[in-house]
């Protein structure tokens, strides 16, 4: 039986650096955390599932077609959302017109883009119900180049949940959040997925990861080295030489069980 | 009421530049693509229109039609750099396709080669023909009203909201599945389309064409037009081109230093008011918004701090 999402001994070369090794790997209805020291190749797997690299070599496939040389605004109408690692909100945009923008997807490539208004009262309703879930109502008027990085975040889930994805890739969603704040995403993301959206998070928060993810695999220097549990992985001898290789001792203490 | 023949001709001159000016500002000021090649597809559209009219005897109606669409077309074909290159090298690439199709009509002799093409028609209605006059100027402001019209519409659209999103960032654009080739040439057609609708407008009001009023220098004009009114907003390509274009007509004085005082003008704004004279968050604007008290008098209030929030998004997510 094949998965909603599977990577196939995929391939990334940069020049002489290769960022991604004979990458496998497959994702479910669940939240699959994605962790690994930086520059282990966790954003170019997301670049080359989400359709903004092709890979070298290795294939893609998404419900069984294989779209790894798909464009990615094909990829976000197949139903593959994601969020980036750097923040990218249309700065001058109100927050509610950003989530309107992914509410559009569908629009975009017919003639309806001619000919819809985008502000209309049913339009309005679904992206601020949208709003209302992740906690962003009150900003909803607000350009979305003033608010805080945090609220930014949650605005790059908001604005991807609007395409409607059945898979939604998450890079680093809680970074730069407080404890509170990424107690509150991780509900969110719970929540998302009980609704049947699968969610493929790239964390380096281990505490957030090991909580919220069912399974667990771990990218080092271009390659997967563990993937299970979060116990498994946690033990794992691979991962805890990746951790303590060259990097530095931070990521070693967060590792730990206690944290 | 008397209206000066001069009067009458100026007046018109600002119609045809109000069109280019907002033709510009759906392709720059919507869809981020700064070009500085539009006076090519100003030639473009009075060249088609011109011979369309001279060589195949069509109505100025039908030739009008005919430059309209094909300029559309040239457009299309020649927005084709900015799907491989970005801003400073979009501009330049601009630039250079400004200087080819001069070139063609300067060299190649279907164009008339640089003697240019002589002895326009103008327009006729009911066997009525009329070059100039107010029902020109009236004819001319008619179609930099359904420019407006247009530019206004699309605004509203999805189309408008997706160019915005491929100004502001095009990956971000990707993610939320717009096609970023697509609608960078939908900018480049429709924005050309109307700038050689303005061009055959052009043409068959002066009634002779010379390469040279195409050349690069003209699209530095009409960009300033764009930038020095509000790019990004509907009012300012008009403001932008009716100041420009008027202001040098009526200051006998500064008409020989137009483009030092272009050129000195654009650096001001560059430095003062970078948003344009009128547009978003210039000074003036401001002020016209709080006189009508569309804005309260503060600044609005800056977005409540990060620490008291996490408090808010429970509640919400809990109810």
């Amino acid at each position: 039986m094949s998965h909603v999402l599977e990577v196939q001994s995929v391939s990334k070369r940069f020049g002489g650096l290769e960022a991604l090794h004979d990458v496998s790997l497959w994702a479910d209805g669940e939240i699959l955390g994605l962790i690994g020291p930086n520059g282990a190749g966790k954003t170019t797997l997301f670049n080359v599932v989400s359709g903004f690299l092709e890979p070298t070599s290795g294939q893609v496939r998404f419900r069984e077609r294989a779209i790894q040389d798909k464009p990615a605004h094909e990829v976000v109408a197949m139903g593959i959302a994601r969020t980036f690692q750097i923040v990218k909100p249309f700065a001058e945009l109100t927050v509610l017109d950003n989530v309107l923008s992914g509410h559009g997807m569908p629009r975009y490539p017919s003639p309806r883009a001619f000919r819809e208004r985008v502000h209309t009262p049913d339009n309005e309703a679904v992206a601020r119900r949208i709003l209302e879930r992740t906690g962003l109502t009150r900003w909803a008027d607000t350009p979305a180049g003033s608010l805080p990085i945090g609220l930014q975040r949650r605005l790059e889930i908001a604005r991807a949940l609007a395409t409607e994805p059945d898979l939604l890739l998450l890079d680093e969603p809680a970074a730069g959040l407080t404890r509170q704040e990424a107690d509150a995403l991780a509900d969110l993301i719970r929540e998302l997925h009980a609704e049947g959206i699968s969610l493929i998070v790239i964390e380096h928060n281990m505490h957030f990861a090991m909580n919220l993810c069912q399974r667990i695999a771990v990218l080092a220097q271009g390659e997967v080295i563990a993937e299970g549990e979060p116990a498994e992985v946690q033990n794992n001898e691979a991962v805890i030489n990746a951790y303590l290789g060259k990097q530095g001792t931070n990521e070693v203490v967060t590792m730990g069980p206690g944290s | 009421m008397f209206i000066s023949d001069y009067a009458l001709s100026v007046a018109t001159f600002v119609g045809i530049w109000v069109t280019l000016s907002l033709s510009l500002g759906i392709l720059t000021g919507f869809a981020g693509q700064v070009s500085l090649g539009h006076a090519a597809f100003f030639g473009i559209g009075a060249y088609i229109s011109a011979i369309l009219a001279l060589r195949y005897g069509f109505s100025f109606w039908i030739a009008l039609l005919g430059a309209i669409v094909i300029t559309g077309l040239a457009g299309s074909i020649l927005g084709l750099p900015s799907l491989r290159v970005r801003h400073d090298f979009l501009v330049l690439a601009t630039m250079g396709v400004n200087f080819v199709v001069v070139a063609l009509f300067r060299y190649v002799d279907f164009f008339g080669g640089a003697m240019g093409l002589v002895n326009i028609p103008a327009p006729s209605v009911f066997g009525v023909s009329f070059r100039g006059g107010v029902p020109y100027l009236l004819l001319v402001w008619a179609f930099a009203g359904v420019t407006w019209l247009i530019a206004w519409y699309l605004s509203r659209t999805w189309v408008g909201l997706a160019w915005h999103t491929v100004r502001s960032d095009e990956d971000a654009a990707a993610a939320v599945g717009v096609s970023v080739p697509r609608f960078k040439i939908y900018a480049f057609a429709i924005s050309a389309a109307l700038a050689g609708g303005a061009g055959a407008l052009y043409g068959h009001f002066i009634g002779s064409l010379f390469p040279d009023t195409f050349a690069f220098v003209e699209s530095i004009v009409i960009l300033s037009m764009v930038i020095f009114g509000g790019v990004g907003t509907l009012r300012g390509p008009i403001v932008g081109a009716i100041i420009l274009k008027a202001a040098p007509e009526m200051l006998r004085v500064v008409q020989d230093y137009r483009f030092t005082l272009y050129g000195a003008l654009l650096v001001l704004m560059m430095l003062f008011q970078p948003m344009g004279i009128i547009g978003d968050g210039s000074f003036i604007w401001r002020n016209l918004r709080r006189l009508f008290g569309r804005e309260p008098a503060t600044v609005a209030q800056p977005p409540p701090h990060p620490v008291e929030e996490p408090a808010a998004a429970q509640q919400e997510t809990a109810s």
